[in-house]
C-alpha cells in the first residue's frame, strides 16, 4: 500500500492505509472470478467506438491567454508557474 | 402575463416542460427573465433541504435571460431552448460559474473556457441556472461523496438521490429546472434518474463532446440529458450532441434526428429482456415487477418481446471497477497543486504534490486512485487492466449477438429504489453493486435510457432501462416514449415550504 501511495503521490495517513487495505482487498477479491476467465484468444478493448487517424488541418489558432492561466495558479512569477524547490537540500 | 403562464406569475412557470416554456418565450407570452426568476425563486425557497446546487448563478442567469428577451425584441431568431433554465452538473467547465467537480481540490476554480456542451446550450438559448451537486469527480452512486455536502432525494429527504449526477436528477425532480445535464461513466445519469423519478439518457460514446468536461475515466465518460419527459430529453440531447473537432473521440457522422420520430410507436420492434439483469442478485421485487410491467406495455403497443441471455454481464462490475479507477488514476494525476486549485504548503515539490492530494481529495477518490495505480503498476498491469479490457471485448461480443435478434433491450436501471443516506458509505463494494445494471452500456460504448415506471410501497420512484446499440438514440427514445405513454407516470415529490 505504501509503495502504491508513493506512486500515486498521495500522503495517506496510517488510518487510511489500514482502511484502504481492507476495502481494496474486497474489490480485488470480487475481481478474482474475472481474473480466472480464459481470455487468451480475446483482444483487449481500449476504446469502445474506435476511430483512427483523427486529424485536423495544421493551422495556428489562438491558445489560452497567459495572464488568465497564470491567474489561476497558486503561485506565479515572471510569466511562469512557481513551485517549491524540486531538489531536496541534501541533493 | 397571459393566462397560459398561470395565475400569480412565478409559481406557474415552474413544473412545466422545456418545450412548453420555450413556446411561451417564443410567443412572447412570458419573458425569459420571468421564467428564470420563477425557477430562481423556487431554488431559493426549497433547495436548502435538497442541496441539489453547489452554486446558483442568479446574476449570470438573469443576464442570459435578458439577452434572450432582447433578441426576441429585435425580432431575431431564437434557439430551440431559448429562455429554458438548465441545471449543469459541476463537471462541465463554465466561464461564468466556478467548476469544482465536487472536490475541495478545485474549490472556487473558474475555468478559462466553456465546455462544448455548455457552449452549445448557450447558443441554443438555454439559461445556465446553476451548477449541481455530485459525487467528487463523478465517483459514486449516492452523491454522498460530494466534497461539500451530500444532496438529498426530493421524494424522501432521508434518502440518497443516486449518483454521481444526483444534484442534476434531484433538481429536475424538485422542479428547480426543467432540464439538467450530467455525465455517465458507469450509470451516473441513469441511476439517479431512476432514483429521482425522472428521465435520464446516456448517449453513445463519442456522440456528445467531452471537451471541457472534467475527465474521470476517458474510455467510459459520456455526457447526457435529464428531463421530466422523454420529449424534453430528446430536445435537450439534440442541442448537445454532434461532432466536435475539439474532442478526438467525437463521432464525425451526423446523428439521426430523434425528436421528429418520437411518436412513431413500437409496432414490430423487437425487444429483448436481459435475463441476467432482470433477475440480478438483490433486486427489489417491485423493481422486478416494473420490468414485467414494461414488457407488457411493449407487447400491448405491438412490440415483439422475448427473453435474451447476455451471460458476460456478470463480469461487468468487476471489469468496470478495474478500468475506471485505472483511467481515473491517470486523469487525476493533473491535480498536483502546481497550476490551479488547492496547494498545500511544503518545502519541496514532491511533498507538496502528495500533501495537496491528501488534503484535497476525499476518501472515495483516493480509494480509486490507489486501486487504479495498483492495477496499472509493473507486474500487475496484464492481470488486472489487461484482463478487464479483454473481458470488455467479451461483453461487447455478447451484446452484438443480442442485437442480431433484438432492436432494443429491457432491464432494470437500479436493483433497488433510493436507499437511506449513510447506509452504504462504509462498504464500497455494496455501493458499487448499485451500478450493476448500468455498467454494461458504458463498457460497450452504447446508449441507454432510464424511464420512470411508478412508485414502490414506500412512495419511492422506480426506473426501467431501455438499451440500444451504438448510435441507436432515435430508436431508444422512441421505445422510451412508448413506455412513458404506457406508465403515464406524473407523480411529483412534495417539498415542504420551510427550508430544513
Amino acid at each position: 500500500m505504501e509503495h502504491v501511495a508513493k506512486l500515486a503521490r498521495l500522503a495517506l495517513s496510517d488510518d487510511e492505509i489500514e482502511q484502504f487495505t481492507v476495502q481494496l482487498g474486497a474489490v480485488l477479491e470480487h475481481f478474482a472470478s474475472v481474473a480466472a476467465l480464459d481470455t487468451s484468444d480475446v483482444p483487449p478493448t481500449s476504446h469502445p467506438i474506435p476511430l483512427s487517424n483523427v486529424l485536423r488541418p495544421d493551422e495556428p489558432r489562438p491558445g489560452l491567454d497567459r495572464e488568465i492561466v497564470l491567474g489561476m495558479a497558486p503561485e506565479a512569477e515572471d510569466g511562469r508557474f512557481r513551485v517549491p524547490r524540486i531538489l531536496a537540500e541534501e541533493q | 402575463m397571459s393566462a397560459a403562464a398561470g395565475a400569480g406569475g412565478g409559481p406557474g412557470l415552474t413544473g412545466r416542460t422545456a418545450a412548453e416554456l420555450a413556446a411561451l418565450v417564443r410567443s412572447g407570452d412570458v419573458s425569459a427573465v420571468e421564467v428564470t426568476d420563477a425557477h430562481l425563486a423556487r431554488i431559493e425557497t426549497l433547495d436548502g433541504q435538497v442541496r441539489s446546487f453547489l452554486c446558483v448563478g442568479a446574476d449570470s442567469a438573469r443576464a442570459a435571460a435578458a439577452a434572450v428577451d432582447a433578441r426576441r425584441a429585435r425580432g431575431e431568431e431564437l434557439g430551440p431552448l431559448a429562455g429554458v433554465p438548465v441545471a449543469v452538473k459541476d463537471m462541465f467547465c463554465t466561464t461564468d460559474l466556478p467548476t469544482t467537480a465536487g472536490s475541495r481540490i478545485l474549490e472556487g476554480w473558474r475555468p478559462p473556457y466553456d465546455s462544448t456542451v455548455v457552449a452549445r446550450l448557450r447558443a441554443a438559448g438555454a439559461i445556465v441556472i446553476g451548477k449541481t451537486n455530485l459525487d467528487e469527480f463523478a465517483m459514486g452512486s449516492s452523491n454522498e461523496n460530494s466534497g461539500f455536502v451530500p444532496c438529498a432525494n426530493p421524494w424522501d429527504l432521508t434518502r440518497v438521490p443516486g449518483g454521481s449526477s444526483g444534484g442534476s436528477a434531484a433538481a429536475v425532480a424538485a422542479g428547480f429546472a426543467p432540464l439538467a445535464i450530467g455525465t455517465d461513466t458507469g450509470g451516473s445519469i441513469r441511476q439517479p434518474a431512476a432514483l429521482c423519478g425522472v428521465v435520464g439518457l446516456r448517449p453513445t460514446y463519442g456522440r456528445v463532446s467531452r471537451y471541457g468536461i472534467i475527465a474521470y475515466a476517458s474510455s467510459l465518460d459520456q455526457a447526457g440529458p435529464f428531463a421530466a419527459t422523454v420529449a424534453d430529453t430528446a430536445l435537450l440531447l439534440e442541442a448537445m450532441w454532434g461532432h466536435d473537432p475539439l474532442d478526438s473521440t467525437s463521432i464525425p457522422s451526423a446523428p439521426e434526428p430523434a425528436l421528429t420520430r418520437l411518436e412513431d410507436g413500437v409496432a414490430g420492434l423487437r425487444v429483448g429482456v436481459v435475463s441476467e439483469l432482470a433477475d440480478v442478485a438483490g433486486i427489489q421485487p417491485e423493481v422486478r415487477a416494473a420490468v414485467d410491467a414494461a414488457r407488457n406495455l411493449f407487447e400491448k403497443a405491438g412490440a415483439e418481446v422475448d427473453v435474451v441471455s447476455v451471460p458476460s454481464v456478470e463480469y461487468g462490475l468487476s471489469a468496470y471497477y478495474i478500468i475506471a479507477p485505472a483511467e481515473a488514476s491517470s486523469n487525476l494525476a493533473r491535480y498536483d497543486g502546481e497550476r490551479y486549485g488547492l496547494r498545500a504548503e511544503a518545502a519541496e515539490v514532491e511533498a507538496m504534490n502528495a500533501l495537496t492530494r491528501e488534503q484535497g481529495f476525499g476518501a472515495e477518490v483516493k480509494r480509486r486512485i490507489m486501486l487504479g495505480t495498483y492495477a496499472l503498476s509493473a507486474g500487475y498491469y496484464d492481470a488486472y487492466y489487461g484482463q478487464a479490457q479483454r473481458v470488455r471485448t467479451l461483453i461487447i461480443r455478447d451484446f452484438s449477438r443480442a442485437y442480431e435478434r433484438f432492436d432494443v433491450l429491457l432491464a432494470p436501471t437500479s436493483p433497488t429504489t433510493a436507499f437511506e443516506l449513510g447506509s452504504k458509505t462504509a462498504d464500497p463494494l455494496a455501493m458499487y453493486l448499485s451500478d450493476v445494471c448500468t455498467i454494461p452500456t458504458n463498457l460497450t460504448g452504447a446508449c441507454a435510457i432510464s424511464v420512470p415506471a411508478g412508485l414502490d410501497a414506500a412512495g419511492l420512484p422506480i426506473g426501467v432501462q431501455v438499451l440500444a446499440p451504438a448510435l441507436g438514440e432515435a430508436v431508444l427514445l422512441r421505445a422510451a416514449r412508448a413506455l412513458e405513454a404506457g406508465f403515464a407516470f406524473t407523480a411529483r415529490p412534495t417539498l415542504g415550504e420551510e427550508a430544513a
